[in-house]
């Protein structure tokens, strides 16, 4: 230990250049705010491509106003949104959303930042392996972002890439592939680097059942990017294949393409590319959802001032929903006729998952039971989360039994479902854990009132973007769609098309706030001590920010992570790291 | 910084390993997904096919076996390197690891020929799915013989240095190496009856 400290304090001395401090830097800290900083830029990027999309679903055939000169002429004509462009930006709008700003800002961002400070590490278990998971990362998004400067355009068979339309589109495709190839190894490297450092670097004294549930939540999702990612890695060498070297595994015998047979051996199967895709994006919709939990449950326990209802429930479910998450991604494909026997699989797998994820809630919920609560900007990001994350999944429930997925498969219903778990569900997790460590990354509070703003609007126009769609859904919209006119049946709904949109845009505007705050509190924003929130866990006993290997007297852990409130104790929160009766 | 990061030389007390040993099995727990899933599409390809030609007819078994038998031993090499690492004994673990790394540019040399002797028949993956499946999965098996060979390079060269300063490290970095190396012919262990012999 006296060699860890005597390092510690040789550390502090030496200033790095400007470009190896920040730039390539191999500080988990630094590493974690680049990813931030990238995720947050593609957030918005994302947002963009699908309010420019909500234009031609609110109004088809009209002139794009104000920005319709921006645009190239294969993108638009006279304002009006090309269907080959409105597919780019369908297919980038989820692929930049999942893989790109979500996943990056949940494990990237948090798990690099957040993960070795509550488990009392100095930093990650490999710093060249951590940065190196970044520079990939940072050059997967660029390379799916200049796909759209290729004379065909970027990739449009949507996030999924279903063969065979995928394998006969236009280059775009190949950047989209190699581009997740880039993504692939960088989330290897990053659930490889969260799995070590929680296994071989905890503090002494923190066992397992001591750790915090957002570590918890990071372990779990390391291991299914770990092992859900290479077979999307399999299938993307595959499809590959199939576009460059003119294989077939996708691609079955006898492919007419425009009233011409192609020219292929054939003998491929389609279904094969879902089964592999989807191995991979079922699991990958817990990498959303669980680090959400995690930064939940953080939040609700240190804002109660009481110890979470039931931890050990909450951790048995985390371990319980990773393993169940590799058992259920066929319901996504019900209808490819994949057999009964297959779907009624599924559909069992589907069912018994959904109750790990209601012990959860349920968890969450009676942790405010009692509770005194201090209901500041992230706790109320984290309160929306909660009914939020409760819509979109029981509306999961009609989709995952096959009989009432019949008619609701590829609607406006499942846009509805899936965004009500990530958009104001796991978004709003995000945004309450950016509100909460704000403190410990810049020593600083960002504003409450403004903080307020956004959120108040953001949970209303949230709601008046998706709930709509299950109307729509309903009454048998289906996704994908360039001209939503284009059926007599969704014209009844036509004006829910409005609606949506309108809270699209007014979404954005109720960004602004929050853009502002971020800035304005990296230089303005109150001072703060070390633990603004009076919290238990590791993080909060590091300065603000913390420095170079993160705490000034290496940590020792006594206790659990939720000792709020306990009874003869002055304080109401008792720090993992006092020794007893301090 | 790396002396604040523990448990790089010496094992944690614990779990008993190093991070990198930790890492790397890790690791190679996603590279049995990777070539899981590729498995597991050979089999749907191959189930789902009205005829699937028989890989002793089209394929060059003689000298398959021969690769195999290269490439097992050059997994023993790579165990004596290390141990000769291990007993701290660099001369020794240069001898060691110099073969593997021939043995490793052997087999690829080998594979080279049976390509070639595929293309100059006009045998393409474009061909039909059973050589789609042999050129992609074979390809990728170069692909992870080629960065073994590397990594293993990088040990025997500027990597070597480590020896004077940390020779408990560097072990441990020939162990990581050693694992990724078993690996990959563990995998050719696997293709070879698939691909040839089924």
């Amino acid at each position: 230990m006296a060699h860890a400290h005597a390092a510690a304090h040789d550390h502090g001395h030496h200033e790095l250049p400007f470009w190896r401090k920040y730039i390539f830097s191999t500080d988990h800290k630094v590493i974690g705010m680049q990813y931030g900083i990238t995720a947050l830029l593609f957030l918005f990027i994302g947002f963009a491509f699908i309010m420019l999309m909500r234009w031609q679903l609110a109004y088809p055939g009209q002139p794009l106003p104000i920005l319709q000169n921006i645009f190239a002429e294969t993108q638009m004509v006279g304002g009006i949104m090309l269907p080959e462009f409105y597919n780019q930006l369908g297919a980038m709008h989820g692929t930049i959303m999942i893989f790109l700003g979500v996943v990056p800002l949940a494990v990237g961002a948090y798990g690099n930042y957040v993960v070795p400070l509550q488990v009392g590490a100095p930093d990650m278990a490999f710093p060249k392996l951590n940065a190196m998971s970044y520079w990939l990362y940072f050059i997967g998004g660029v390379i799916m972002l200049t796909s759209f400067f290729l004379p065909a355009g970027g990739a449009q068979s949507g996030w999924t890439s279903y063969p065979p339309l995928s394998i006969i589109a236009g280059e775009g495709q190949t950047w989209w592939l190699i581009g997740m190839a880039f993504l692939i190894n960088s989330s290897l490297l990053g659930s490889i680097n969260i799995l070590t450092t929680i296994i071989q670097l905890r503090a002494p004294g923190l066992t397992f059942w001591r750790l915090p549930y957002f570590v918890w939540a990071q372990f779990v999702t390391s291991f299914l990017l770990l092992l859900a990612f290479p077979p999307l890695m399999a299938a993307a060498v595959l499809q590959l294949m199939d576009r460059l070297a003119g294989t077939s595994f996708f691609m079955p015998s006898g492919l007419v393409v425009n009233g011409q047979a192609l020219e292929i051996a054939g003998g491929g199967n389609p279904v094969l590319w879902q089964h592999l895709f989807w191995f991979l994006a079922h699991p990958e919709v817990y990498v959303l959802i669980l680090p959400a939990m995690g930064i939940i449950t953080e939040i609700i326990a240190c804002n109660t001032r009481k110890p979470v209802y039931g931890y050990k429930a909450l951790v048995y479910s985390v371990v319980f929903l990773g393993f169940m998450s590799f058992v259920v991604w066929a319901h996504h494909m019900f209808l490819t006729g994949m057999g009964t026997q297959m779907s009624t699989f599924f559909q069992v797998t589907t069912m018994i998952i959904s109750i790990p994820s209601v012990v959860i809630l349920t968890t969450l919920v009676l942790t405010l039971w009692g509770g005194s609560i201090r209901f500041n900007t992230p706790m109320l990001f984290a309160l929306a989360f909660l009914p939020m994350f409760a819509i979109g999944g029981l509306t999961g429930l009609p989709l995952g039994l096959n009989s009432t997925d019949i008619h609701l498969h590829d609607t406006y219903y499942v846009i509805g479902h899936f965004h009500y778990v990530v958009a104001p569900g796991t978004i709003f997790a995000l945004f309450a854990g950016i509100y909460f460590w704000f403190p410990k990354m810049t020593g600083r509070r960002m504003n409450e009132v403004l903080g307020k703003i956004h959120f108040f609007f953001s949970f209303i126009f949230m709601n008046v973007i998706f709930m709509p769609m299950f109307i729509q859904g309903l009454a048998g919209v289906n996704r994908r769609l360039y001209d939503p006119m284009q059926y007599a049946h969704n014209q009844s709904t036509q004006g829910l098309n409005v609606v949506s949109s309108w809270g699209a845009w007014l979404l954005a505007l109720a960004q602004i706030p929050f853009i502002f705050n971020f800035f304005w509190s990296i230089f303005a924003g109150k001072k703060t001590q070390e633990n603004p929130w009076q919290a238990t866990t590791l993080e909060w006993t590091a300065p603000s920010p913390p420095p170079h290997g993160n705490f000034t007297v290496e940590p020792r852990v006594y206790r659990g992570p939720y000792e709020y409130s306990v009874p003869g104790r002055k304080d109401d929160f008792y720090p993992q790291s006092s020794p007893e009766g301090k | 910084m790396d002396g604040l990061i523990k448990h790089i030389s010496h094992p944690h007390p614990v779990t008993g390993v190093t991070n990198s040993k930790l890492g790397i099995w890790l690791f190679l727990a996603s590279e049995v997904m990777l070539f899981g899933a590729l498995f597991s599409a050979y089999v749907v390809l191959r189930t789902g096919a009205p005829a699937w030609p028989e890989g002793a007819k089209i394929l060059n078994v003689p000298l398959a076996t021969l690769n195999t038998f290269i490439l097992i031993t050059s997994s023993v090499t790579m165990v004596l390197s290390w141990a000769a690492a291990a007993t701290r004994d660099l001369g020794k673990f240069r001898k060691w690891m110099a073969i593997t790394i021939l043995l490793g540019c052997a087999f690829l040399v080998v594979k080279a020929f049976e390509y070639q002797s595929k293309f100059s028949h006009h045998h393409y993956p474009a061909t039909d799915n059973f050589y789609a499946t042999y050129f992609t999965l074979t390809g990728l098996h170069g692909i992870h013989v080629i960065c073994g060979l590397l990594a293993n390079l990088w040990l025997l060269l500027p990597g070597s240095k480590l020896f004077a300063k940390d020779p408990e490290m560097f072990t441990g970095r020939i162990e990581a190496a050693g694992l990724y190396w078993h690996f990959v012919d563990l995998v050719w262990i696997f293709l070879f009856p698939v691909l040839y012999l089924l």
